[in-house]
């Protein structure tokens, strides 16, 4: 498996900072010039992992797209806290129809862009990850399937954030979500790993899936710019923490992110036409435990006496990533990835 | 020129006519061939500049729809029942936006029963969505009424609905002139957008609006939908003109035979052409063609019936547990005046309204305040004593601790194992009581690490 080229200013790459790089290597929010497709005065949270996020995918792609680039945005989040009526934060077009529709909403704008024959125009749509991996999911594949060309980027938060943290499809195993509270033999949300959406997308055989963190920022950059110099179908997945919904402290996010990507449990690759291409290596793995202490959704699992079984299942859930994705360069790859039981109970 | 021409493929004709830039695309019958023709045409070229998308639901069609809409195209689609209710959300929502789609539904009834055919309860269900609703009398109509329909969209960004009986519309075979293609073009100029999505001058569309704006954004949407009466006529005379055909003329409201007359029956869609056959031969009935149903055109149906000493309504949908739905529209609009309005519910699932039941129904002495025609009452008869007898035997099986009960209509007997019903009733009993699973904890478990 082909590891990443190392992107410089990569945190933990120990590469060469941002401020001694040629400035056409530096990163697009270090210019002085970048679009602020979402300029700062919103209404996001302290820490917001999703307003990071957004700002660093649309800014870059409206840089290498030269401004020729409209968006459009499920309900969640990030609809809300940028564009309170009659505020708004966007500097690009952007549109906001329904919770499930984005897909189809950007589908009917490709659509229109190619039918009046102005395919200079880009399409971006972005949504939380309720509005991916659940009740957009239909549209999502529809999308997939015609071979639109559109970029979906999904900011996972791994839970219904905007709602008050309920469980979504994504939402990892045992984590404490308002619908599925730290109570019971088997206390958060199910012992499953919730809906692997970019394995999902790479069914499909679309040009482009990747995965990426705010903790990779510069990698982030680097994605998007791959993913608007291809056409057809892309989709981006981006694990954006959440601190009032993780229960961590909104310095934290960036931080998680990395822990989340060093553990094992949110695998950083890049798949074309169904097959992984790249991925981000693990150097320095670190136990789950690292990552799931600093966050309260957690915390049931820390208790006296702690839940060991299940922090262990955890584990494996992380094992079989690098496994299944190599992502450890020191660990020789496995023939068969691990069997996780989906079974109640530990 | 007039050809011999399914009511579909007129529609198809004139929508394609009417240089389309996006059809968003999903199939339900009885639609389908609209949307089927649509996309031939595009796909061998006749229809260009055109985008035919084939969605996976009616709601991402919908969802498509409006996207293209808001970047400057004219779009098309075209649904029907529980294809319409599918879509509901987005249909809503591209009132909101004031995206100028024209959607026909071709009229069939929602289930359960699952029922492919004709009435309207999918329409009337969307009927308060923010949509222009015009119901075709005939097929002619429906064909022009889709020229009318985009001109109207567009001047005041508001989505039309055509709506149009299924099967009895779309799959009948009328001489039907298509409007010239000239005449399309002279009565619907290229699409305008009010707002559009473009990198040039980018806006934000679909905001979240709050309780200090939000009535008035409902407000000024319901201001530019009452404008629709007038700005139809207009146009539609405009068209007539242009067709060089005066009959052609659309009306939100169409009377035929109301002067002087006793009765007069309101009715939407293709029903108007057997009622008008009915009352040339009753003495003292008239027909109100509602056309224009959202919105709804009150002074005009007033005006209309004002003569009037009893009206009929005849509803191809049901509001059930309350009765009439045009029925309730057009009491309020002859508010204040002394005359009876009955309502007739009648064609439910594609049942014809057949000429003869009309006319019984019409001079028949008393009209109760509804009334079903066609009901089969012996059926209803039978089903309502059968359904008296098991309200009896439940309550009489309870009170008599499971006495069998003796076989009726037929039926054999409903046995009860006495023994078996005690056992289980004793071990129920040793049950203990439920218990709640567990403490409910909302508290956080722990200090944010790092706080």
């Amino acid at each position: 498996m082909p590891a990443q080229s190392v992107k410089f200013y990569q945190v933990g790459s120990r590469a060469v900072g941002n401020r001694l790089l040629d400035a056409e290597l530096r990163t697009e929010q270090s210019s002085a010039d970048r679009r602020n497709s979402i300029t700062s005065g919103h209404r996001a949270c302290q820490g917001c992992g999703e307003a990071l996020g957004a700002r660093y995918v649309l800014d870059t792609a409206a840089r290498v797209t030269g401004g020729r680039l409209v968006t459009v945005n499920a309900t969640g989040c990030l609809e809300v806290f940028s564009t309170p009526y009659p505020e708004s934060a966007w500097q690009v077009p952007w549109l906001h129809s329904l919770f499930a529709n984005a897909a189809s909403v950007a589908s009917g704008v490709a659509a229109a862009l190619e039918a009046q024959g102005r395919t200079d125009i880009r399409v971006l749509a972005q949504g939380g990850d309720g509005g991916t991996v659940d009740i957009g999911f239909a549209c999502l594949s529809g999308m997939f399937e015609r071979g639109d060309d559109v970029l979906f980027v999904c900011y996972d938060n791994e839970a219904y954030m905007n709602t008050g943290v309920q469980r979504s499809g994504a939402t990892p195993a045992y984590a404490r979500t308002a619908t599925t509270e730290a109570v019971g033999p088997i206390p958060g949300s199910r012992p499953g790993q919730g809906k692997d959406l970019p394995r999902i997308a790479m069914a499909h055989e679309i040009p482009y899936v990747a995965t990426a963190t705010v903790a990779e920022l510069r990698d982030l950059e680097a994605k998007v710019e791959k993913a608007m110099s291809m056409r057809g179908p892309r989709y981006l997945h981006v694990l954006v923490p959440c601190p009032l919904g993780w229960g961590s402290a909104p310095a934290e996010t960036v931080r998680l992110a990395r822990l989340a990507q060093r553990s094992g449990l949110f695998p950083v690759f890049e798949a074309e036409h169904g097959e992984v291409t790249s991925v981000l290596p693990i150097r320095d793995r670190i136990p789950v435990e690292e990552y799931l202490r600093p966050q309260r959704r957690y915390a049931h699992l820390f208790n006296d006496p702690p839940r060991t079984d299940l922090i262990e299942r955890i584990q494996q859930i992380a094992d079989r990533n690098v496994a299944r994705y190599h992502l450890n360069p020191h660990e020789a790859p496995r023939e068969t990835p691990l069997e996780i039981s989906h079974e109640e109970g530990a | 020129m007039r050809r011999q021409l399914e009511g579909s493929r007129a529609i198809a004709e004139t929508v394609a006519r009417c240089r389309p830039g996006v059809i968003p695309a999903y199939p339900i019958t009885p639609q389908t061939h609209i949307v089927e023709a649509l996309g031939t045409m595009v796909r061998k070229g006749t229809l260009t500049s055109c985008r035919f998308l084939t969605v996976e639901s009616e709601f991402a069609a919908m969802s498509a729809a409006i996207g293209a809409s808001l970047t400057g195209s004219r779009v098309y689609t075209a649904t029907s029942s529980q294809g319409l209710l599918y879509m509901t959300e987005a249909v809503f929502n591209a009132a909101g936006l004031g995206a100028p789609i024209v959607m026909t539904v071709a009229n069939r009834a929602i289930g359960a029963p699952i029922n492919i055919w004709n009435d309207q309860s999918d329409s009337m269900a969307l009927r308060d969505s923010g949509w222009i609703q015009l119901h075709a009398p005939d097929n002619q109509a429906a064909a022009d009424l889709h020229v009318l329909a985009f001109r109207l969209a567009e001047e005041l960004s508001v989505p039309v609905m055509v709506c149009v009986d299924g099967f009895v519309l779309t799959h009948a075979f009328e001489p039907i002139d298509v409007p010239e293609q000239e005449i399309v073009d002279a009565v619907l100029p290229p699409y305008r957008p009010r707002q559009v999505l473009d990198p040039d001058a980018p806006v934000t569309i679909g905001a979240m609006v709050g309780p200090d704006a939000f009535t008035e954004v409902k407000y000024l949407a319901d201001h530019a939908l009452r404008s629709a009466p007038a700005v139809f006529e207009r146009i539609a005379a405009e068209f007539a003109d242009a067709v060089g055909a005066p009959q052609r003329r659309a009306c939100c409201v169409q009377d035929y035979s109301t002067t002087g007359a006793d009765t007069v029956v309101v009715a939407l869609g293709s029903v108007t052409g057997t009622l008008r056959d009915v009352v040339d031969s009753v003495e003292g009935v008239g027909v109100l063609t509602v056309t224009m149903y959202r919105p709804f055109p009150a002074e005009q149906v007033r005006a209309a019936l004002a003569g009037a000493r009893r009206i009929v309504v005849l509803e191809r949908a049901l509001a059930s547990g309350a009765g009439g739905i045009v029925t309730s529209d057009v009491r309020s609009a002859l508010a204040g005046l002394d005359v009876p309005v009955h309502t007739v519910i009648a064609g439910l699932g594609g049942r014809p309204i057949g000429a003869a039941s009309l006319r019984e129904l019409l001079t028949r002495p008393g009209l109760g305040d509804v009334t079903f025609l066609d009901l089969r009452e012996d059926v209803i008869d039978r089903e309502l004593g059968r359904e008296a007898v098991h309200e009896t035997d439940r309550e009489t099986a309870y009170e008599t601790d499971r006495e069998p009960v003796a076989e009726r209509d037929g039926q054999p007997a409903i046995e009860f194992d006495r023994e078996a019903a005690g056992e289980f009733d004793r071990e129920l009993d040793s049950q203990p009581a439920l218990e709640p699973a567990g403490e409910f904890d909302r508290e956080p478990a722990g200090e944010p690490a790092g706080a």
